[in-house]
Protein backbone atom coordinates (compact mmCIF):
# COMPACT_ATOMS: atom_id res chain seq x y z
CA UNK A 1 0.00 0.00 0.00
CA UNK A 2 3.14 2.04 0.80
CA UNK A 3 3.12 4.93 -2.40
CA UNK A 4 5.59 3.77 -4.98
CA UNK A 5 5.58 7.79 -6.26
CA UNK A 6 9.38 8.80 -5.44
CA UNK A 7 10.67 9.86 -9.19
CA UNK A 8 11.90 13.62 -8.64
CA UNK A 9 13.66 16.06 -11.24
CA UNK A 10 15.58 17.59 -8.73
CA UNK A 11 16.87 17.63 -5.00
CA UNK A 12 14.86 20.20 -2.75
CA UNK A 13 16.72 22.11 0.18
CA UNK A 14 15.40 24.03 3.13
CA UNK A 15 17.89 27.51 2.97
CA UNK A 16 16.42 29.82 5.97
CA UNK A 17 13.35 29.73 8.24
CA UNK A 18 11.39 32.92 10.10
CA UNK A 19 8.94 32.79 13.03
CA UNK A 20 7.06 34.75 15.01
CA UNK A 21 6.03 35.34 18.37
CA UNK A 22 3.62 32.71 19.60
CA UNK A 23 0.82 34.26 21.83
CA UNK A 24 -3.02 33.99 22.72
CA UNK A 25 -4.06 37.37 21.34
CA UNK A 26 -1.52 39.48 19.13
CA UNK A 27 -1.52 42.91 17.85
CA UNK A 28 -0.81 42.46 14.02
CA UNK A 29 -3.78 41.13 11.78
CA UNK A 30 -3.14 37.60 10.16
CA UNK A 31 -1.57 39.42 6.97
CA UNK A 32 1.49 40.74 9.19
CA UNK A 33 1.85 37.91 11.28
CA UNK A 34 2.76 36.28 7.72
CA UNK A 35 4.49 39.32 6.64
CA UNK A 36 6.63 38.97 10.06
CA UNK A 37 7.68 35.54 8.88
CA UNK A 38 8.12 35.46 5.21
CA UNK A 39 10.70 38.69 5.45
CA UNK A 40 12.82 36.93 8.60
CA UNK A 41 13.13 33.87 6.62
CA UNK A 42 13.61 36.00 3.19
CA UNK A 43 16.45 38.19 5.11
CA UNK A 44 18.11 35.46 6.67
CA UNK A 45 18.71 33.62 2.61
CA UNK A 46 19.85 37.31 1.45
CA UNK A 47 16.83 37.01 -1.11
CA UNK A 48 14.33 39.50 -1.73
CA UNK A 49 10.94 38.99 -2.82
CA UNK A 50 11.88 38.95 -6.33
CA UNK A 51 14.19 36.09 -6.40
CA UNK A 52 10.86 34.00 -5.21
CA UNK A 53 9.57 32.26 -7.86
CA UNK A 54 6.04 30.43 -6.30
CA UNK A 55 4.52 31.08 -2.99
CA UNK A 56 2.94 28.22 -1.07
CA UNK A 57 0.78 29.09 2.04
CA UNK A 58 -1.03 27.20 4.44
CA UNK A 59 -3.33 27.75 7.07
CA UNK A 60 -6.28 25.77 9.00
CA UNK A 61 -10.09 26.31 9.36
CA UNK A 62 -11.31 29.67 7.41
CA UNK A 63 -13.73 29.89 10.78
CA UNK A 64 -11.15 30.58 12.97
CA UNK A 65 -9.90 34.13 11.17
CA UNK A 66 -13.54 34.45 10.54
CA UNK A 67 -12.01 35.40 7.26
CA UNK A 68 -13.47 32.85 3.91
CA UNK A 69 -10.61 32.39 1.24
CA UNK A 70 -8.16 32.60 3.45
CA UNK A 71 -5.35 31.87 1.17
CA UNK A 72 -6.65 34.72 -1.31
CA UNK A 73 -6.39 36.75 2.02
CA UNK A 74 -3.46 36.19 3.06
CA UNK A 75 -1.86 36.25 -0.20
CA UNK A 76 -0.22 39.56 -0.11
CA UNK A 77 1.17 39.12 3.69
CA UNK A 78 3.05 36.04 2.25
CA UNK A 79 4.13 37.85 -0.82
CA UNK A 80 2.23 35.76 -3.12
CA UNK A 81 1.32 38.96 -5.38
CA UNK A 82 1.59 38.01 -8.63
CA UNK A 83 3.56 34.96 -8.27
CA UNK A 84 1.80 31.32 -8.57
CA UNK A 85 0.69 31.59 -5.22
CA UNK A 86 -1.58 28.54 -3.58
CA UNK A 87 -2.85 27.42 -0.49
CA UNK A 88 -3.15 23.95 0.91
CA UNK A 89 -4.95 22.47 3.93
CA UNK A 90 -5.22 19.70 5.67
CA UNK A 91 -6.56 20.76 9.28
CA UNK A 92 -4.15 20.22 11.93
CA UNK A 93 -2.12 18.44 9.40
CA UNK A 94 -1.40 21.34 7.42
CA UNK A 95 1.81 22.71 8.76
CA UNK A 96 3.68 20.18 7.84
CA UNK A 97 1.51 19.86 4.21
CA UNK A 98 3.23 23.12 3.34
CA UNK A 99 6.83 21.95 2.73
CA UNK A 100 5.68 19.16 1.16
CA UNK A 101 3.73 21.17 -1.21
CA UNK A 102 6.38 24.05 -1.73
CA UNK A 103 8.92 20.53 -1.70
CA UNK A 104 6.66 19.11 -5.05
CA UNK A 105 7.34 22.51 -7.17
CA UNK A 106 10.44 22.70 -6.77
CA UNK A 107 11.32 18.82 -6.81
CA UNK A 108 9.18 19.01 -10.35
CA UNK A 109 11.63 21.49 -11.56
CA UNK A 110 8.67 24.03 -11.92
CA UNK A 111 10.05 26.55 -9.34
CA UNK A 112 13.38 26.97 -7.97
CA UNK A 113 12.90 29.22 -5.18
CA UNK A 114 9.88 29.30 -2.83
CA UNK A 115 8.45 30.62 -0.17
CA UNK A 116 6.55 28.60 2.22
CA UNK A 117 4.17 30.82 4.72
CA UNK A 118 2.34 29.24 7.28
CA UNK A 119 -0.22 31.56 9.39
CA UNK A 120 -3.05 30.86 12.30
CA UNK A 121 -4.97 33.47 14.65
CA UNK A 122 -7.14 31.39 16.74
CA UNK A 123 -7.91 34.50 18.72
CA UNK A 124 -10.27 36.27 16.60
CA UNK A 125 -13.36 33.27 16.98
CA UNK A 126 -13.86 35.05 20.89
CA UNK A 127 -17.40 34.37 21.33
CA UNK A 128 -18.91 32.10 22.51
CA UNK A 129 -15.44 30.31 22.45
CA UNK A 130 -12.67 29.39 20.04
CA UNK A 131 -13.92 25.62 20.81
CA UNK A 132 -17.43 26.73 19.01
CA UNK A 133 -15.68 26.98 15.53
CA UNK A 134 -15.37 23.22 15.88
CA UNK A 135 -18.49 22.62 15.24
CA UNK A 136 -18.19 22.41 11.52
CA UNK A 137 -15.49 19.34 11.44
CA UNK A 138 -18.45 16.98 12.56
CA UNK A 139 -20.66 15.16 10.55
CA UNK A 140 -23.50 17.27 10.09
CA UNK A 141 -26.28 14.25 10.13
CA UNK A 142 -25.16 11.76 11.89
CA UNK A 143 -22.68 13.73 14.51
CA UNK A 144 -23.52 17.72 14.80
CA UNK A 145 -27.34 16.60 16.49
CA UNK A 146 -25.41 15.32 19.55
CA UNK A 147 -24.41 18.78 20.26
CA UNK A 148 -20.43 17.55 20.42
CA UNK A 149 -17.63 19.34 21.85
CA UNK A 150 -14.54 18.85 19.37
CA UNK A 151 -12.74 17.72 22.51
CA UNK A 152 -14.60 14.52 23.07
CA UNK A 153 -13.14 12.87 19.86
CA UNK A 154 -9.62 13.22 21.58
CA UNK A 155 -10.71 12.41 24.63
CA UNK A 156 -12.27 8.81 23.15
CA UNK A 157 -8.96 8.44 21.02
CA UNK A 158 -6.80 9.41 24.52
CA UNK A 159 -9.41 6.61 26.41
CA UNK A 160 -9.24 3.87 24.04
CA UNK A 161 -5.13 4.33 23.47
CA UNK A 162 -4.80 4.04 27.23
CA UNK A 163 -7.02 1.24 28.03
CA UNK A 164 -5.38 -1.08 25.05
CA UNK A 165 -1.79 0.24 25.89
CA UNK A 166 -2.53 0.40 29.83
CA UNK A 167 -1.38 3.67 30.15
CA UNK A 168 -1.51 5.68 33.12
CA UNK A 169 -2.50 9.33 33.15
CA UNK A 170 0.30 10.03 35.00
CA UNK A 171 2.61 8.54 32.34
CA UNK A 172 0.77 10.74 29.69
CA UNK A 173 1.18 13.83 32.00
CA UNK A 174 4.92 13.31 31.71
CA UNK A 175 4.71 14.77 28.13
CA UNK A 176 3.15 18.57 29.31
CA UNK A 177 5.84 17.90 32.04
CA UNK A 178 8.41 17.60 29.46
CA UNK A 179 7.20 19.69 26.59
CA UNK A 180 6.52 22.84 28.55
CA UNK A 181 9.20 22.76 30.69
CA UNK A 182 11.71 22.39 27.17
CA UNK A 183 9.68 25.71 26.28
CA UNK A 184 11.86 27.46 28.42
CA UNK A 185 14.70 27.83 25.89
CA UNK A 186 12.28 28.97 23.05
CA UNK A 187 12.34 32.57 22.28
CA UNK A 188 8.73 32.60 20.63
CA UNK A 189 7.43 30.31 23.20
CA UNK A 190 3.92 31.05 24.81
CA UNK A 191 3.93 28.85 27.75
CA UNK A 192 7.18 28.29 29.83
CA UNK A 193 6.53 26.17 32.67
CA UNK A 194 10.14 25.53 34.29
CA UNK A 195 8.45 23.87 37.27
CA UNK A 196 5.73 22.25 36.57
CA UNK A 197 5.21 18.83 37.96
CA UNK A 198 2.86 15.67 36.74
CA UNK A 199 0.50 16.78 40.42
CA UNK A 200 -0.33 20.00 38.09
CA UNK A 201 -1.21 18.20 35.05
CA UNK A 202 -3.09 15.56 37.29
CA UNK A 203 -4.94 18.60 39.17
CA UNK A 204 -6.21 21.01 36.66
CA UNK A 205 -9.73 21.36 35.46
CA UNK A 206 -11.25 18.17 33.67
CA UNK A 207 -12.54 19.15 30.54
CA UNK A 208 -13.76 15.70 28.91
CA UNK A 209 -12.36 12.84 31.02
CA UNK A 210 -9.85 11.78 30.47
CA UNK A 211 -8.34 15.35 29.02
CA UNK A 212 -7.53 18.04 31.39
CA UNK A 213 -6.40 22.01 30.97
CA UNK A 214 -3.12 21.05 31.60
CA UNK A 215 -3.28 18.17 28.83
CA UNK A 216 -3.47 20.64 26.15
CA UNK A 217 -1.53 23.00 24.13
CA UNK A 218 -2.76 26.63 24.53
CA UNK A 219 -4.98 28.31 21.73
CA UNK A 220 -2.43 30.64 20.19
CA UNK A 221 -1.66 33.42 17.15
CA UNK A 222 1.22 33.00 15.12
CA UNK A 223 3.04 32.68 11.75
CA UNK A 224 6.34 30.61 10.40
CA UNK A 225 8.12 30.93 7.02
CA UNK A 226 10.79 29.12 4.81
CA UNK A 227 12.46 29.42 1.96
CA UNK A 228 13.25 26.35 0.08
CA UNK A 229 15.60 26.15 -2.74
CA UNK A 230 16.97 23.58 -5.63
CA UNK A 231 20.22 22.36 -5.68
CA UNK A 232 21.90 24.59 -7.40
CA UNK A 233 20.13 27.49 -6.02
CA UNK A 234 20.49 26.38 -2.30
CA UNK A 235 24.45 25.88 -3.13
CA UNK A 236 24.27 29.80 -3.65
CA UNK A 237 22.42 30.81 -0.84
CA UNK A 238 24.05 29.36 1.80
CA UNK A 239 26.97 26.86 2.68
CA UNK A 240 24.96 24.70 4.85
CA UNK A 241 21.61 23.91 3.44
CA UNK A 242 19.60 21.22 4.95
CA UNK A 243 17.88 18.98 2.59
CA UNK A 244 14.29 17.58 2.67
CA UNK A 245 15.06 13.89 2.12
CA UNK A 246 11.35 12.50 2.24
CA UNK A 247 7.72 13.18 2.05
CA UNK A 248 4.57 11.44 3.02
CA UNK A 249 1.23 12.34 3.12
CA UNK A 250 -1.93 9.81 3.86
CA UNK A 251 -5.80 10.42 4.21
CA UNK A 252 -7.89 8.35 6.32
CA UNK A 253 -11.63 8.05 5.98
CA UNK A 254 -13.49 10.62 8.36
CA UNK A 255 -16.20 7.64 9.41
CA UNK A 256 -13.37 7.46 12.97
CA UNK A 257 -16.20 5.61 15.15
CA UNK A 258 -15.61 2.44 12.07
CA UNK A 259 -12.09 1.65 13.37
CA UNK A 260 -9.83 0.99 16.27
CA UNK A 261 -8.58 5.05 17.73
CA UNK A 262 -5.54 2.96 19.47
CA UNK A 263 -2.85 3.28 16.62
CA UNK A 264 -2.54 6.02 14.33
CA UNK A 265 -2.80 4.45 11.04
CA UNK A 266 -2.85 7.75 8.78
CA UNK A 267 0.91 8.84 10.66
CA UNK A 268 2.12 5.05 9.88
CA UNK A 269 1.16 4.82 6.37
CA UNK A 270 2.83 9.37 5.59
CA UNK A 271 5.69 7.84 7.60
CA UNK A 272 6.00 4.73 5.10
CA UNK A 273 5.85 7.09 2.19
CA UNK A 274 8.37 9.28 3.59
CA UNK A 275 11.19 6.52 5.11
CA UNK A 276 10.98 4.71 1.48
CA UNK A 277 12.08 7.98 -0.33
CA UNK A 278 14.45 8.41 2.75
CA UNK A 279 15.99 5.17 2.46
CA UNK A 280 14.94 5.03 6.04
CA UNK A 281 14.76 1.15 7.18
CA UNK A 282 14.95 1.66 10.98
CA UNK A 283 14.28 4.99 12.37
CA UNK A 284 14.44 4.31 15.76
CA UNK A 285 17.99 4.48 14.72
CA UNK A 286 18.29 6.87 11.82
CA UNK A 287 16.08 9.30 13.02
CA UNK A 288 18.13 11.63 15.39
CA UNK A 289 15.49 13.98 16.97
CA UNK A 290 11.80 14.52 16.14
CA UNK A 291 9.77 16.94 16.64
CA UNK A 292 6.01 14.81 16.32
CA UNK A 293 2.53 16.77 16.54
CA UNK A 294 1.76 17.10 19.90
CA UNK A 295 -1.50 19.68 20.55
CA UNK A 296 -2.18 17.24 23.17
CA UNK A 297 0.04 15.32 25.42
CA UNK A 298 -0.99 11.62 24.43
CA UNK A 299 -0.53 12.17 21.05
CA UNK A 300 3.54 12.51 21.24
CA UNK A 301 3.22 9.02 22.32
CA UNK A 302 0.61 7.68 20.20
CA UNK A 303 2.37 9.44 17.18
CA UNK A 304 5.70 8.35 17.83
CA UNK A 305 4.52 4.66 17.74
CA UNK A 306 2.89 5.59 14.24
CA UNK A 307 5.95 6.39 13.53
CA UNK A 308 7.73 3.64 14.14
CA UNK A 309 10.05 5.18 16.40
CA UNK A 310 8.40 2.92 19.64
CA UNK A 311 6.50 -0.28 19.10
CA UNK A 312 3.21 0.02 20.13
CA UNK A 313 2.91 0.76 23.57
CA UNK A 314 5.86 1.07 24.23
CA UNK A 315 6.60 5.31 23.89
CA UNK A 316 5.21 5.48 27.38
CA UNK A 317 7.74 3.46 28.53
CA UNK A 318 10.82 5.59 26.74
CA UNK A 319 9.17 8.67 27.96
CA UNK A 320 9.24 7.52 31.72
CA UNK A 321 12.91 6.12 31.24
CA UNK A 322 13.99 9.84 30.31
CA UNK A 323 14.56 8.47 26.35
CA UNK A 324 12.90 11.32 25.07
CA UNK A 325 14.39 14.03 27.37
CA UNK A 326 16.15 16.90 25.40
CA UNK A 327 19.48 15.01 26.54
CA UNK A 328 18.05 11.41 26.05
CA UNK A 329 19.03 9.29 23.44
CA UNK A 330 15.91 9.76 21.55
CA UNK A 331 15.05 13.75 22.17
CA UNK A 332 11.12 14.34 20.82
CA UNK A 333 10.00 17.45 20.87
CA UNK A 334 12.85 19.40 22.10
CA UNK A 335 11.61 22.93 21.47
CA UNK A 336 8.70 22.28 23.53
CA UNK A 337 6.14 21.16 20.98
CA UNK A 338 2.59 22.81 20.38
CA UNK A 339 2.57 22.20 24.45
CA UNK A 340 4.83 24.53 25.41
CA UNK A 341 5.77 26.84 22.06
CA UNK A 342 1.77 27.05 21.17
CA UNK A 343 -0.86 25.79 18.58
CA UNK A 344 -1.43 28.35 16.13
CA UNK A 345 -2.47 25.05 14.28
CA UNK A 346 -0.48 25.58 10.61
CA UNK A 347 2.24 27.63 12.18
CA UNK A 348 2.71 25.43 14.51
CA UNK A 349 3.30 22.46 12.06
CA UNK A 350 5.91 24.67 10.32
CA UNK A 351 7.22 25.67 12.99
CA UNK A 352 8.13 21.66 13.87
CA UNK A 353 10.05 21.63 10.56
CA UNK A 354 11.36 24.91 11.00
CA UNK A 355 12.68 23.72 14.80
CA UNK A 356 14.48 20.65 12.81
CA UNK A 357 16.16 22.91 10.33
CA UNK A 358 17.70 24.71 13.16
CA UNK A 359 18.66 21.24 15.27
CA UNK A 360 20.50 20.32 12.19
CA UNK A 361 22.25 23.35 11.40
CA UNK A 362 23.36 23.91 15.32
CA UNK A 363 21.58 26.94 15.47
CA UNK A 364 18.65 25.83 18.74
CA UNK A 365 20.26 27.64 21.27
CA UNK A 366 19.24 26.51 24.36
CA UNK A 367 16.87 24.13 22.65
CA UNK A 368 19.77 22.14 20.84
CA UNK A 369 19.69 18.36 21.52
CA UNK A 370 22.90 16.96 23.28
CA UNK A 371 23.81 14.57 20.09
CA UNK A 372 25.13 15.12 17.01
CA UNK A 373 22.12 15.35 14.22
CA UNK A 374 21.86 14.35 10.78
CA UNK A 375 18.66 13.16 10.72
CA UNK A 376 15.74 15.00 11.76
CA UNK A 377 11.80 14.19 11.21
CA UNK A 378 8.68 16.71 11.87
CA UNK A 379 5.53 15.39 11.42
CA UNK A 380 1.51 16.92 11.89
CA UNK A 381 -2.06 15.58 11.79
CA UNK A 382 -5.34 16.71 11.41
CA UNK A 383 -8.77 16.94 11.17
CA UNK A 384 -11.31 13.79 12.58
CA UNK A 385 -8.11 11.39 13.13
CA UNK A 386 -7.34 11.53 9.31
CA UNK A 387 -4.71 13.10 7.67
CA UNK A 388 -1.33 12.65 8.22
CA UNK A 389 1.54 14.22 7.25
CA UNK A 390 5.41 13.79 7.53
CA UNK A 391 8.83 14.97 6.51
CA UNK A 392 12.19 13.50 7.01
CA UNK A 393 15.32 16.28 6.35
CA UNK A 394 18.91 15.43 7.21
CA UNK A 395 22.40 16.96 5.87
CA UNK B 1 27.09 21.90 18.74
CA UNK B 2 25.13 24.80 20.57
CA UNK B 3 25.42 27.70 17.75
CA UNK B 4 23.28 31.19 17.62
CA UNK B 5 19.65 31.05 18.87
CA UNK B 6 17.02 30.88 15.81
CA UNK B 7 14.82 32.42 15.54
CA UNK B 8 16.73 35.91 16.52
CA UNK B 9 13.89 37.97 18.27
CA UNK B 10 10.88 36.96 17.11
CA UNK B 11 8.90 40.08 16.29
CA UNK B 12 4.90 40.11 17.05
CA UNK B 13 3.06 41.62 19.96
CA UNK B 14 0.79 40.25 22.54
CA UNK B 15 -2.25 42.71 23.48
CA UNK B 16 -4.32 42.76 26.54
CA UNK B 17 -7.82 42.57 26.00
CA UNK B 18 -8.76 45.25 28.13
CA UNK B 19 -6.50 48.09 26.19
CA UNK B 20 -6.65 47.66 22.84
CA UNK B 21 -9.98 48.32 20.78
CA UNK B 22 -11.00 45.31 18.18
CA UNK B 23 -13.70 45.45 15.90
CA UNK B 24 -16.50 43.13 16.60
CA UNK B 25 -18.82 41.48 14.21
CA UNK B 26 -21.48 39.47 14.87
CA UNK B 27 -23.20 36.55 12.88
CA UNK B 28 -25.83 39.08 11.44
CA UNK B 29 -29.29 37.19 11.40
CA UNK B 30 -29.61 33.15 11.31
CA UNK B 31 -27.66 31.77 9.31
CA UNK B 32 -28.59 28.00 9.08
CA UNK B 33 -27.71 25.09 7.17
CA UNK B 34 -30.33 22.19 5.22
CA UNK B 35 -28.56 19.36 4.90
CA UNK B 36 -28.80 16.95 1.90
CA UNK B 37 -28.69 13.46 3.74
CA UNK B 38 -28.45 11.56 0.60
CA UNK B 39 -29.20 7.91 -0.55
CA UNK B 40 -27.56 5.92 2.45
CA UNK B 41 -27.72 8.48 5.10
CA UNK B 42 -31.52 9.25 4.19
CA UNK B 43 -32.72 5.26 4.09
CA UNK B 44 -30.60 5.39 7.87
CA UNK B 45 -32.01 8.36 9.25
CA UNK B 46 -35.54 6.92 7.92
CA UNK B 47 -34.79 3.54 9.55
CA UNK B 48 -34.30 5.46 12.84
CA UNK B 49 -37.69 6.37 12.84
CA UNK B 50 -38.67 3.46 12.67
CA UNK B 51 -36.72 2.33 15.45
CA UNK B 52 -33.92 0.21 13.01
CA UNK B 53 -30.09 0.42 12.73
CA UNK B 54 -29.84 0.27 9.06
CA UNK B 55 -26.29 -0.56 7.55
CA UNK B 56 -24.70 -1.14 3.90
CA UNK B 57 -22.28 -4.17 3.05
CA UNK B 58 -19.93 -4.72 0.69
CA UNK B 59 -19.15 -8.63 -0.65
CA UNK B 60 -15.36 -8.01 -1.80
CA UNK B 61 -14.10 -7.16 1.11
CA UNK B 62 -16.76 -8.17 3.40
CA UNK B 63 -17.00 -4.68 5.71
CA UNK B 64 -20.46 -3.53 6.88
CA UNK B 65 -20.91 -0.11 6.98
CA UNK B 66 -22.76 1.50 10.25
CA UNK B 67 -22.98 4.96 9.53
CA UNK B 68 -24.10 3.57 5.61
CA UNK B 69 -22.41 4.28 2.96
CA UNK B 70 -24.25 3.67 -0.91
CA UNK B 71 -20.60 2.80 -2.05
CA UNK B 72 -17.58 0.68 -0.34
CA UNK B 73 -14.86 3.11 0.07
CA UNK B 74 -12.45 0.79 -0.01
CA UNK B 75 -12.84 -1.18 -3.33
CA UNK B 76 -14.77 1.81 -4.44
CA UNK B 77 -17.74 0.30 -5.99
CA UNK B 78 -21.36 0.13 -5.19
CA UNK B 79 -22.26 -1.80 -1.91
CA UNK B 80 -24.05 -5.26 -2.75
CA UNK B 81 -27.12 -4.13 -0.32
CA UNK B 82 -28.50 -3.31 3.34
CA UNK B 83 -28.48 -5.45 6.98
CA UNK B 84 -29.86 -4.07 10.26
CA UNK B 85 -27.87 -4.07 12.89
CA UNK B 86 -29.07 -5.19 16.73
CA UNK B 87 -29.54 -1.90 18.48
CA UNK B 88 -27.21 -3.27 20.91
CA UNK B 89 -23.63 -3.56 21.31
CA UNK B 90 -20.69 -3.15 23.35
CA UNK B 91 -18.61 0.52 24.48
CA UNK B 92 -15.69 0.37 22.18
CA UNK B 93 -14.29 3.53 24.05
CA UNK B 94 -16.07 5.96 26.55
CA UNK B 95 -15.59 9.61 28.32
CA UNK B 96 -16.97 12.05 30.33
CA UNK B 97 -17.76 15.36 29.08
CA UNK B 98 -17.65 18.50 31.94
CA UNK B 99 -17.92 21.06 29.33
CA UNK B 100 -21.17 21.86 26.45
CA UNK B 101 -19.98 22.57 23.44
CA UNK B 102 -19.30 25.75 24.07
CA UNK B 103 -17.05 24.79 26.43
CA UNK B 104 -19.34 26.40 29.08
CA UNK B 105 -18.65 23.90 32.65
CA UNK B 106 -21.80 21.65 32.59
CA UNK B 107 -23.78 21.13 36.04
CA UNK B 108 -23.61 17.44 35.39
CA UNK B 109 -21.30 15.47 33.07
CA UNK B 110 -22.39 13.59 30.24
CA UNK B 111 -20.95 10.14 29.04
CA UNK B 112 -20.53 9.59 25.49
CA UNK B 113 -18.70 7.17 23.66
CA UNK B 114 -18.41 4.93 20.74
CA UNK B 115 -20.28 1.46 20.53
CA UNK B 116 -19.56 -1.08 18.20
CA UNK B 117 -22.82 -2.46 16.97
CA UNK B 118 -23.96 -6.62 16.75
CA UNK B 119 -24.72 -7.87 13.10
CA UNK B 120 -25.88 -11.04 12.96
CA UNK B 121 -24.32 -13.24 10.87
CA UNK B 122 -21.39 -11.08 11.00
CA UNK B 123 -18.04 -11.23 13.16
CA UNK B 124 -16.09 -7.97 13.37
CA UNK B 125 -12.50 -7.51 15.01
CA UNK B 126 -11.45 -3.73 16.47
CA UNK B 127 -9.82 -2.77 12.82
CA UNK B 128 -12.94 -2.66 11.34
CA UNK B 129 -16.30 -2.58 13.06
CA UNK B 130 -20.19 -0.83 12.49
CA UNK B 131 -20.42 1.89 15.18
CA UNK B 132 -21.71 4.90 15.97
CA UNK B 133 -21.01 7.81 18.66
CA UNK B 134 -23.80 8.36 20.83
CA UNK B 135 -24.24 8.90 24.58
CA UNK B 136 -24.24 6.68 27.07
CA UNK B 137 -26.84 6.38 30.38
CA UNK B 138 -26.74 4.30 33.24
CA UNK B 139 -22.65 4.98 33.84
CA UNK B 140 -21.41 6.48 36.81
CA UNK B 141 -18.09 9.18 36.23
CA UNK B 142 -16.39 5.64 38.20
CA UNK B 143 -17.45 3.46 35.59
CA UNK B 144 -16.03 5.71 33.27
CA UNK B 145 -12.73 7.02 34.72
CA UNK B 146 -12.04 3.14 36.31
CA UNK B 147 -12.69 1.81 32.25
CA UNK B 148 -14.83 -0.78 33.66
CA UNK B 149 -17.64 0.57 30.97
CA UNK B 150 -15.23 -0.57 27.99
CA UNK B 151 -16.83 -3.80 26.58
CA UNK B 152 -19.58 -3.40 28.41
CA UNK B 153 -22.74 -4.58 26.55
CA UNK B 154 -25.07 -1.61 26.04
CA UNK B 155 -28.64 -1.50 24.49
CA UNK B 156 -30.36 1.92 22.40
CA UNK B 157 -32.99 3.49 24.44
CA UNK B 158 -35.64 5.12 21.55
CA UNK B 159 -37.62 7.91 21.90
CA UNK B 160 -41.48 6.74 21.65
CA UNK B 161 -42.12 6.48 18.01
CA UNK B 162 -44.54 9.70 17.70
CA UNK B 163 -41.72 11.84 19.07
CA UNK B 164 -39.32 10.54 16.02
CA UNK B 165 -38.12 12.84 13.82
CA UNK B 166 -35.37 10.89 11.92
CA UNK B 167 -32.34 11.45 13.56
CA UNK B 168 -29.72 10.54 15.42
CA UNK B 169 -31.49 11.94 18.52
CA UNK B 170 -34.32 9.46 17.98
CA UNK B 171 -31.98 7.65 20.22
CA UNK B 172 -31.89 8.85 23.42
CA UNK B 173 -29.08 6.90 24.43
CA UNK B 174 -27.14 3.55 24.92
CA UNK B 175 -28.30 2.08 28.11
CA UNK B 176 -26.03 -0.37 29.98
CA UNK B 177 -27.50 -3.56 30.53
CA UNK B 178 -27.39 -4.13 34.30
CA UNK B 179 -27.08 -8.30 34.81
Amino acid sequence: MTSRNINFKHRVAVVSAGMTLFRSRMLETPQELAWLAAKQALDEAGLTLKDIDCVVIGSAPDAFDGVHMKGEYLAEGAGGIHKPTIRVFVGGATGVFVPIAAWWHVASGLCKKVLVVAEEKMSHAAKPHTQYVFRYIWDPIVEKPLNPNLIWIFAMEMHRYMYKCGVKKEDIALVSVKNKRNACGHPSAQLCMPNITVDDVLKSEVLVWPVQLLDISPTSDGAVALVLASEEEARRITDTPVWIKGVGWTLDTTHWTNRDLAYPEYVRRAAEMAYRMAGIDNPRKQIDVAEPYDPFDYKELHHMEGLGLARKCEAPVLTREGVTQRDGDLPINPSGGLLGVGNPIAAAGLMKVAEIFWQIRGEAGARQVKKPVYTGLAQAWGDLMQAGTVIVMGI
Amino acid sequence: MTGPTKPINPRGTKYDRVEFPVFEFPVVGKARYNYTTGEALGRFLAGLKEGKILGTYCNKCGRVFVPPRMYCSYCFREVDGWVEARDEGVVNTAVMSYISATRARLERPVAVGVIKLDVPGYQFDDHFFPGLMHYICGASEDDVKSMKIFGARVKARWKPPEQRTGSITDIECFEVARP
